[in-house]
């Protein structure tokens, strides 16, 4: 507990933007052959400094096998509303999730984040027990502490029971039991987030542990049986107040990203790909007269390719789909970032009327196919995976690997992984940062990136920017 | 007894009322910042005034909840000096509790954001900023004692109980000033980086105010039965 609130606490999405830039970018590290323990590095981003671009630290974990995927914080902006009582939380530990091993580790990031260590473990026996769920991924701070989400529910193999939220005390990391009192219809899970004031959660649906640990079942998504649904709650209550189908082809509704303004109440979403036409889908949803709507906004269409240049996976496709796997929305709700993770692309869309994005820009980096080198000539493996944003909007980092099993089934030549940094201009468009590649230590991949300050899929807002 | 100092003790014990009613006012974790989100959310300063309302009135009910019985017992009990000395170990106890427990009481954290009212009803509860009249309002009531003499218990009940709701109102009309005239400035003119700017963690010196309050009361009590 701090005397005052953490300086990296904003009132609202305006004055996020305005506080000084990112200084390091945290990024998980994950061994896919599970022979290293999994681990989070540490890298500079601060211009003009000795070691930009560089990993300045690693944190190693103790354990192999871990799987590390998403992460979050323990605090953001959202403690400054008076009602949670969070005001003198620290931004300091970020919680990492093994999204495998269903162990979770707590990272101190003070006094510096060139020194972080492991604060706490909290091993999956914890997590089965107290929740019945496994396989946490998404972490989020909010009112009632914080809250993960997770893929799994009990047994072995994660289908004793749906999947759900549950919370842990953002004081002490106990794991403290389910979120949910009433889930309606709601048996898959991926992604969630919220709008605070206006008082409800949105959550999507990616799959069951069986389709996805082991790799993609090609069966199961050709008989669309992954998640096509966003499920809208009553966040105080608990309360799954409405679910909307997308259409059963619609597979793998994945990030969710609501407006970081609260008096904007929509937001989007992304749809990995149709199995009717394999393309990527954005969807835009909203509340209007008390009911959520949705619909699908921005097609992206797959690119024919010769049988030689595709996984066994797609040869009899003759197509890359673009696979849309995150999404990630500028703090000033104007531009939305797509990464079509199969045709090498990070889209840009000007969402400033939501309902019509509109391609503002678009850069191309490796893809199945097309495999396009970075503009400083190095190869760049894989396609734009987790993106994350600046505050300031002006800077667009992204890595390159998926999930291990899946990466190996779409690019059997494997992904060194990544990171890499694009420009974005202030009207639209956006070009890659020469200067700006982080490599990893052989035989890494790397997943979600999280800045030092808050980023744009971390900090919720109790005040309209205005 | 000084009689100088006697009809001091009267006046210092309303500014005290009045003093405590702005400390809880502009401390931002009793809620002004929300009048200031609802009136930016609705761009109106119509709903800056609206949200002010609930949070008033669940803070004045806070104050009743707590000050009535003691209201009640002030009139009942023939052992005003015990009844003080009483009180003011249960406020010293409660401000030691708020030193020692740092937690947040996590079902405040239920309460919708729609729920204003409930919400500061709740928090004024948990903080135990009723408590911290308890004591006052027992000097208040000792003090009018000595004035009206002995009284019927009717009539006593009825002096008591409306010390008790006038004290609340008092506190709570100092409270939601101090609140409302912070949440218009921000909301108005100095912005929202105020909101973070003004809040500090009063968690200790809350709890240190309670036992302070407390102590005083119980030396003046003890004070008193060593002069009778």
């Amino acid at each position: 507990m701090t005397i005052r609130p953490d300086p990296t606490f904003h009132a609202s999405p305006k004055l996020a933007m305005e506080a000084p830039p990112e200084s390091f970018a945290y990024t998980l590290l994950l061994s896919p052959d599970f022979s290293k323990p999994d681990a989070l590095a540490v890298i500079d981003v601060k211009p003009g400094s000795s070691t930009f671009s560089q990993v300045v630290h690693t944190v190693t974990m103790p354990n192999k096998g871990d799987e590390f995927h998403h992460f979050g914080w323990n605090a953001c902006s959202s403690a400054l509303s008076p009602l949670t009582g969070h005001a003198f939380l620290e931004r300091r530990y970020l919680i990492i999730p093994g999204i495998r091993s269903s162990r979770i580790y707590v990272i101190d990031t003070k006094p510096d984040p060139t020194e972080a260590k492991i604060h706490k473990i909290i091993e999956p026996e914890e997590i089965f027990n107290k929740t019945g769920y496994s396989r946490p991924h998404t972490v989020h701070c909010g009112p009632e502490g914080i809250y993960i989400s997770t893929l799994g529910g009990g047994g072995k193999a994660g289908t004793d029971g749906p999947p759900g939220v549950f919370i842990m005390d953002c004081e002490t990391f106990d794991v403290l039991g389910r979120w949910e009192l009433d889930r309606g219809p709601q048996t898959l899970h991926y992604d969630f987030w919220w709008n605070l004031p206006r008082d409800y959660m949105v959550t999507s649906e990616w799959a069951l542990p069986p389709q996805f640990e082991n790799g993609i079942v090609p069966e199961d998504l050709l008989s669309n049986k992954y998640g096509h649904r966003i499920h809208f709650w009553d966040l105080r209550a608990r309360r799954n107040v409405q679910t909307i189908d997308l259409g059963a082809n619609h597979q793998m509704a994945l990030e969710v990203r609501p407006a970081h303004d609260p008096v904007r109440e929509h937001g989007f979403l992304g749809v990995v790909v149709d199995t009717t036409n394999l393309e990527g889908s954005i969807w835009t949803w909203w509340r209007e007269g008390g009911r959520f709507h949705a619909e699908k906004t921005a097609t992206i269409t797959p690119e024919p390719a010769p049988k030689d240049q595709l996984p066994p996976l797609l040869q009899g496709f003759g197509a890359v789909p673009p696979l849309v796997t995150d999404i990630d929305l500028s703090m000033d709700d104007k531009f939305l970032y797509v990464s079509c993770w199969g045709t090498g692309e990070m889209r840009q869309y000007d969402v400033t009327d939501p309902r019509k994005p509109k391609l503002a820009g678009s850069v191309r980096a490796g893809g199945i196919a097309r495999r396009t080198a970075h503009p400083n000539g190095k190869a760049y493996a894989g396609g734009p995976q987790m993106v994350e944003i600046s505050r300031d909007g002006k800077r667009v980092y992204w890595t390159n690997s998926l999930y291990s099993t899946w990466d190996d089934q779409f690019y059997p030549q494997g992904i060194p992984g990544v990171e890499v940094m694009a420009n974005a201009s202030p009207g639209g468009g956006l070009e890659l940062a020469k200067d700006y590649w982080v490599s990893f230590p052989d035989g890494y991949r790397a997943h979600q990136i999280r800045l030092d300050g808050g980023d744009c899929s971390t900090d919720s807002f109790c005040y309209p920017s205005v | 007894m000084n009689l100088s100092a006697a009809d001091w003790t009267p006046a210092w014990l309303w500014l005290a009322v009045i003093a405590s009613g702005l400390y809880h006012g502009v401390n931002p974790g009793m809620g002004w910042p929300l009048a200031v989100s609802a009136g930016l959310m609705e761009r109106s300063s119509r709903a800056v005034m609206a949200a002010l309302g609930p949070l008033a009135a669940g803070h004045l009910l806070a104050m009743l909840l707590v000050l009535l019985p003691f209201a009640i017992l002030v009139a009942l009990v023939e052992w005003q000096r015990q009844l003080q000395i009483g009180a003011g170990l249960l406020v010293i106890g409660f401000g030691v509790y708020r030193l020692v427990e740092r937690r947040h009481l996590r079902a405040l954290a239920r309460i919708r954001p729609t729920q204003l009212g409930l919400w500061s009803f709740a928090v004024a509860i948990a903080h135990g900023a009723g408590l911290m009249l308890v004591p006052i309002y027992l000097g208040l009531c000792g003090d009018a004692d000595l004035d009206t003499g002995h009284q019927a218990d009717a009539t006593l009940i009825n002096t008591s109980l409306r010390m008790a709701v006038l004290v609340a109102v008092v506190h709570a009309t100092a409270m939601i000033t101090a609140g409302g005239c912070s949440a218009w400035l921000v909301y108005r003119y100095l912005g929202l980086k105020f909101v973070s700017r003004s809040w500090f963690n009063l968690d200790t010196s809350w709890a240190v105010s309670l036992i302070v309050v407390g102590a005083i009361a119980l030396v003046f009590s003890l004070a008193g039965q060593a002069t009778d």
